[in-house]
């Protein structure tokens, strides 16, 4: 009974009434507006009641809008509009006068028309069948299902079995850490390899959640990274089902707001880190995994985002799957690419919001090509001598030792994706490759990227944040600490933007204000930003291309061009891209324009040339522990 | 007489008015040696004068009713139409009036008086003289016409003040009574306490009426929780009108079922302490179904109460259901069949054969209890139906026999993407099609077999088709059509039903828009629009043979329709709050419809009478199953119990307890061996059908009284529970094989 009484239902105050009377202009007595609150009061309950009947009906637990405005339409009332949304309406409250409100915030039109990011809508609705229970029998459990051979297992292995796969697919975070930090370095699992193996194969069974298959990931990482472990021939099975997560169209990639991007970089990386460590254990892998990188390339019918996982999945395998791969496909793949980003229309916005992920990708690994490519080629001649030790630090690409090992210490266990990557690429094994020219390759990219190459190529992080560049390749030594400015300095230095695009490439001295960030924005998202949905990307998307234009210019290599194929490979001289900008115009329209010769009107706000870059995964945040110098879409673990 | 155990008639008992078969409460014609006070001479004796009257005073009373309503409403050729065919002089309608009117109005007159019932009487019948000042509670009356009269009933107003003494003072006595009878007394308590606080609240005692509530409410079972709760808020005279609770309680009388012994002590006490209030009340709005023997106990009370109108009537289960199953019609298995070719090859003829014949026979008997091969007409079979049989029985020599030992494998049908709210599910009786209807008010059809689904090619294709080809039904069918599913546009509201028809040609679909849609499977378009209930339709279902159909809904009547008719063939009209749910019997002869005043009935196809009341559900009912045999019905609230009913006795069988929230589907396996029963709490269980009902003690006693004992063994009959993934299990269907089948949709 004391239950019952515990049951409050609807109240509205006296006071309420006079209030919303004096609202809409009229006077009411005290005593009319104590009858009128407790009409009110049971008409709502009365309401509620009938409405709870549609709810009950519907077989739902939860009472909708709709539930209440159908029992007020067969009480002859009209119904209430505006409340439709299934989300749940924010209550708030205001302290000071002890005022409950609906929040009901105002949308701006202008920015929803415009809006990119258009929600295609839910999906067909469909019947799905599974066997749930044969014969009446069937697991109980919900997650961390056993399947039925495990069960021959000892005891203490089952228990560590169920353990570790309900911790890592439930819903508690720091279970899942502890029980993924053990699979790293438990010595006695060998015989639960099988099985974890078949879990992990179940990511085709779960393609619709982001979140098990970013588990399943992180679970197949900790099995690499066992060292007690022996994969065998495992390998073969848990790349197909990384690669699964990098190439499929995932049910997950239907909703435009599921991030599933950050998935298929992970993935990417993984692939490479089980490749460079694991490579060895499966013969001919490698020209596997690049042949069905290059299938999935080479498939126009192919979502967006499959080529998006064969672009970083070529590029966490090295330049030189790259350069085998990706760079003689380019040209057939630019046109296709091209047809989606330059279709302006709204239908198609989510398409083209793809494609610069796409176009993002391939920019990053073509990049990465050409640095590798001239690093690899001026390391054996004598001609750069300062370049020798500078560029083989830079390629791999650590500002501070301390925070990514060095190369010899890969096959540790530690975090060292990046590492891995970047080690491989040294000793890939695709050497009978016979290589385009440096430079040729370098203007056929250009052909295709414009400007946005040079930019991209002048702030890799490798180069600009190695302290002593040689001067022949980096005209601009640094000669700033790195690390002195912050974000918002560089956002404070935009009205820069002309002058610093005037720059003679001989200016040196210019004040290297420029803070490691905006580099560092090219090179990867920070240990933050990746989990971030894109959200939280487009919140940052104003304040990045605001870098892009005042920092990445200023930068070590601002509009940095070869000047001409005739120059030969030995002698790199590299031209200020500004003065020649225009000559070839074949490229992305966008980037061209925006760093056009001409002093662009410093009016235009930054803001403007927003939304006319590319929205990549790359966003201006420092990384904070560790930095990873080429990948720009690079997940932190 | 039937309400006094035995057919003496005790000359002290009062209660034999009750039998009249007017149920509403305003006739109080000899039950005032009773009462001390007579709330009004003049209707006391106006009421005698109708006594009087010749032939069936009730009939007659009744059709001069409808007279002066059609007459107020101008309808005056109705009028006549009427008046002709029941044979009454044109006079009869001005002479008789102050008689019919006056039960009519006797309640009311209690307050005003006899003139005032005159004035009433003088508004309806000359309602062209609109000069006539109509009294308030004319005025009152004019949307719905019952209710001034019925609450009028409350006007005799005793001193408020003496309410709660009144009642304490009961509360006293019962608790001082002997354990055997107390807790049969007890179930005076809930019904007393609504009547008393409702009169305090129409005699505008507001906060005597609260003070009331407050201090008994805890009293009360908690099983009425929900009906307090709707009370608690009720504290104006404004708002009873329009209330459907209070309505129900005021138009029909609460039924107890009491023991003589018990009832003799409690109209002892009362009239010792001459608390006519409450013997007022007593005899007014409770109907005490009085039996020689033992005073029942608290469970067995229990067990059978929480319906919203008390248990049901002796009486009311006392009629004869033919519950047995149909003959089935012989049809000759075409033994020359492959598989039945194939078979003989590897030598298993012999087994085969005299198991065909076995068949057969069982098919030949005609069940004692089964009704007339022909009491309702059903459809003649077509040459697609005898093909389905076959297909059928061929079915059923494969289907798995079920057990304890050996339970079902489970399939579940998962609605992906359904957003738009799924509603109500349907499987084909061959487990082909799925149907869903959703909140959007679409209805969906998928294939769950790799048989597309086609339409039939357009008038103009299919005049080029040769009619004469032996595939004539393949090639009616439009190849460019074919898809996995198919959506149909035609409701206006969510689709709360949806039925298939036997023969898969049709669906039936029913929605809030108040209608009932019937498709074709064929061309998949709406074929008709059932209108009549005109509010919420929450369930409608095939007959098992086809043709037939009923739906149910907010307007508290059940409808059986057929699909070439119109309007409705029955209107089953007796349930005091919504029908949620519809079911044929098996043989197609009854229908059985669940409601939220917590009882089900069973109706009599043919004569469309209720033939069983069945209460013990503490919850609106929203699932029923009948058995394959048609012996026994399965029913599931959403007080999270099954309970099984013997149909033949009208008997509680068993309690199935264990689910947590709502049940929303049952079904009974094929050969009738386990139950499974689908809930919102995201499980299947499978329960020992067999079992319960062979646990079941049918001795003469327990059926001529229908007192039951049930012991809980729940436990027992509970045979597994099934987790799905966060799906609320809304449909389940058992194919031919024994195979279970469950359907939901995914909820994030």
């Amino acid at each position: 009974m004391a239950e019952r009484e515990e049951r409050r239902f609807a109240q509205v105050s006296r006071e309420s009434v006079t209030l919303m009377a004096e609202s809409a202009g009229v006077e009411l007595g005290e005593e009319i507006a104590a009858v009128l609150a407790e009409d009110v009061c049971y008409r709502l309950r009365e309401a509620a009641q009938s409405s709870s009947q549609f709810m009950k009906h519907a077989k739902r637990k939860k009472l909708t809008v709709e539930d209440f405005n159908r029992a007020l339409r067969w009480s002859n009332v009209e119904a209430i509009c505006g409340y439709g949304a299934q989300d749940t309406l924010p209550f708030r409250s205001v302290k000071e006068g002890e005022l409950f409100f609906v929040e009901d915030r105002e949308i701006n039109l202008i920015e929803l028309a415009l809006a990119t990011n258009i929600p295609k809508g839910c999906a067909e609705t469909m019947v799905r069948v599974n066997v749930a229970y044969l014969d009446g029998k069937g697991n109980m459990e919900l997650q961390g299902a056993v399947p039925a051979a495990v069960q021959s297992l000892s005891d203490d292995l089952l228990k560590y079995y169920q353990q570790i796969t309900r911790a890592i697919l439930g819903d508690d975070p720091h279970l899942m850490k502890v029980a993924l930090l053990d699979l790293q370095s438990n010595s006695k699992i060998a015989a639960l390899l099988p099985y974890f193996v078949y879990v992990i194969s179940g990511v085709k069974s779960v393609s619709h959640d982001l979140e098990q298959l970013n588990r399943l990931l992180h679970m197949v990482r900790s099995l690499v990274q066992n060292p007690y472990l022996y994969l065998g021939s495992y390998v073969r099975s848990l790349v197909s089902s990384v690669m699964y997560c990098i190439l499929e169209p995932l049910a997950a990639s239907i909703n435009p707001l599921n991030d599933h991007w950050t998935l298929r970089d992970y993935a990417a990386l993984l692939l490479s880190n089980i490749f460079w460590t694991h490579g060895d254990l499966v013969s001919g892998l490698y020209h596997q995994i690049l042949l069905s990188l290059q299938k999935v390339l080479s498939d126009p019918v192919r979502p967006l985002c499959s080529h998006y996982g064969a672009v970083v999945g070529l590029h966490a395998l090295g330049w030189k799957a790259v350069e085998k791969v990706l760079f003689p496909h380019l040209p057939a793949y630019w046109a296709n690419l091209q047809a989606v980003l330059d279709d302006y229309s709204v239908s198609n916005a989510q398409v083209k919001a793809d494609g610069h992920k796409v176009y993002g990708a391939i920019l990053v690994a073509v990049e990465r090509l050409l640095k590798m490519k001239a690093l690899s080629l001026s390391h054996p001649g004598e001609w750069c001598v300062n370049a020798q030790t500078g560029s083989l630090a830079a390629a791999v690409g650590y500002r501070s030792p301390g925070l990514s090992p060095p190369p010899e210490s890969l096959s540790e266990a530690a975090f060292g994706i990046a590492s891995h990557l970047q080690a491989g690429s040294g000793g890939c094994p695709w050497e009978e490759w016979a290589p385009v020219s440096l430079p040729a390759m370098y203007l056929e990219l250009y052909s295709f990227f414009g400007d946005s190459l040079a930019v991209r190529f002048s702030t890799g992080p490798g180069l600009d944040s190695y302290p002593y560049c040689p001067s022949t390749l980096l005209r601009e030594p640094k000669k700033e600490a790195l690390g002195q400015g912050s974000n918002s300095d560089t956002a404070r230095k935009m009205p820069q933007l002309t002058a610093n695009l005037s720059i003679s490439p001989r200016r040196d001295g210019s004040p290297r204000t420029d803070p490691p960030p905006p580099s560092l924005a090219a090179a990867g998202p920070g240990r933050s930003l990746a989990r971030s949905s894109s959200a939280q990307r487009s919140r940052y998307s104003s304040s990045r291309s605001g870098q892009r234009l005042t920092g990445l210019p200023r930068d070590v290599f601002p509009k940095a061009r070869f000047s001409s194929p005739q120059n030969g490979p030995p002698t790199f001289t590299f031209v200020i891209g500004g003065r020649q900008m225009g000559q070839r115009c074949q490229g992305r329209r966008p980037f061209q324009t925006v760093f056009a010769p001409t002093p662009p009107p410093s009016a235009v706000p930054p803001r403007a040339y927003a939304h006319k870059l590319p929205v990549i995964g790359r966003v201006g945040k420092p990384v904070r522990r560790w930095t990873c110098s080429h990948y720009s879409l690079l997940l932190p673990l | 007489m039937a309400a006094v155990q035995g057919g003496m008639v005790d000359e002290k008992e009062e209660v034999d008015i009750k039998t009249e078969p007017q149920s509403d409460g305003f006739v109080n014609t000899n039950a005032t040696d009773g009462r001390q006070l007579s709330p009004s001479p003049g209707s006391s004796s106006s009421a005698g004068s109708s006594k009087t009257a010749a032939g069936a005073p009730e009939d007659q009373q009744t059709l001069l009713a409808v007279l002066q309503f059609l007459r107020k409403n101008k309808l005056t050729e109705s009028v006549e139409i009427l008046r002709r065919e029941a044979g009454l002089p044109e006079d009869a309608l001005d002479s008789k009036g102050v008689d019919c009117g006056a039960p009519g109005s006797g309640g009311s007159a209690g307050g005003v008086d006899g003139l005032d019932a005159g004035s009433l009487l003088s508004r309806v019948t000359v309602s062209s003289s609109a000069g006539t000042p109509a009294p308030t509670k004319a005025a009152v009356a004019d949307d719905q016409p019952d209710v001034s009269v019925v609450l009028s009933a409350y006007s005799q107003q005793g001193d408020p003040a003496l309410y709660k003494v009144y009642y304490s003072d009961l509360k006293k006595f019962i608790e001082s009574v002997l354990d055997c009878h107390r807790a049969e007394l007890s179930q005076v308590f809930y019904p007393l306490f609504v009547h008393m606080y409702l009169e305090l609240v129409y005699n505008n005692h507001e906060s005597e009426a609260k003070a009331f509530f407050q201090k008994f409410s805890g009293d009360q079972e908690c099983y009425y929780e929900d009906d307090l709760r709707v009370l608690s808020s009720l504290t104006k005279k404004e708002h009873m009108r329009g209330n459907e609770t209070l309505l129900d309680f005021r138009t029909s009388k609460f039924v107890l079922r009491i023991s003589r012994d018990s009832y003799q002590l409690l109209k002892r006490h009362l009239q010792e302490r001459q608390n006519n209030q409450i013997w007022n009340i007593i005899q007014e709005h409770l109907y005490i179904d009085i039996f020689d023997g033992m005073p029942r106990s608290k469970s067995q009370i229990d067990a059978m109460s929480g319906s919203l109108a008390g248990e049901a009537k002796r009486e009311a289960n006392k009629a004869k259901v033919y519950y047995g199953l149909l003959k089935e019609p012989e049809i000759e298995l075409p033994l020359d069949d492959e598989d039945e070719e194939a078979e003989n090859e590897e030598g298993k003829p012999k087994k085969k054969k005299p198991k065909k014949d076995s068949m057969g026979s069982k098919s030949k008997k005609q069940d004692p209890n089964a009704p007339s091969q022909n009491r309702i007409p059903l459809p003649e079979l077509k040459d697609s139906d005898k093909l389905d049989k076959i297909m059928y029985m061929k079915e059923a020599t494969k289907r798995i026999r079920l057990g304890p030992e050996n339970l079902p494998s489970i399939c579940f049908y998962t609605f992906l993407n359904a957003y738009q709210g799924l509603t109500a599910v349907d499987f084909t009786d061959d487990s082909s099609l799925i149907a869903g209807g959703f909140a959007d008010s679409t209805v969906r059809v998928w294939s769950v077999t790799p048989k597309k689904l086609r339409k039939v090619k357009s008038a103009a294709d299919l005049n080029l088709i040769d009619k004469e080809s032996d595939d004539v039904l393949e090639r009616i069918m439009d190849e460019k059509t074919a898809s996995e599913s198919k959506v149909l546009y035609g409701h206006s509201g969510p689709v709360y039903g949806i039925s298939f028809s036997p023969d898969r040609n049709y669906l039936l679909s029913s929605s809030e828009d108040g209608t009932v849609r019937l498709w074709s499977l064929l061309t998949f378009t709406c074929l008709v629009g059932y209108k009549g209930h005109n509010y919420p339709v929450w369930d409608t279902q095939f007959s098992p043979y086809g043709y037939y159909f009923v739906s149910g809904g907010h307007d508290r009547v059940a409808r059986l329709w057929a699909t070439d008719h119109y309007q409705p063939l029955r209107i089953f009209a007796g349930h005091l709050a919504d029908v949620t749910c519809t079911r044929f019997h098996p043989n197609s002869n009854y229908v059985a419809t669940g409601s939220s005043d917590r009882t089900i009935r069973l109706w009599d196809v043919l004569t469309g009478n209720c033939v069983r009341i069945f209460t013990g559900h503490k919850g609106p009912i929203h699932t029923l199953a009948f058995s394959p045999n048609g012996k026994f019905l399965a029913s599931g609230a959403t007080d999270g119990r099954v309970l099984l009913w013997d149909i033949g006795h009208g008997l509680m069988v068993s309690e199935l307890k264990g689910h947590t929230d709502t049940i929303y589907a049952l079904r009974f396996s094929r050969d009738g061996e386990i139950l499974a029963s689908g809930s919102m709490d995201n499980t299947v269980r499978l329960w020992n059908a067999a079992k319960a009902f062979d646990d079941l003690e049918t001795d003469d006693f327990t059926a001529a009284t229908g007192h039951i004992h049930l012991q809980d063994n729940s436990p027992e009959l509970l045979l597994g529970t099934y987790m799905s993934k966060s799906t609320p299990v809304i449909h389940l269907h058992f194919t031919r094989r024994n195979l279970l089948l469950a359907a939901g949709s995914y909820a994030a």
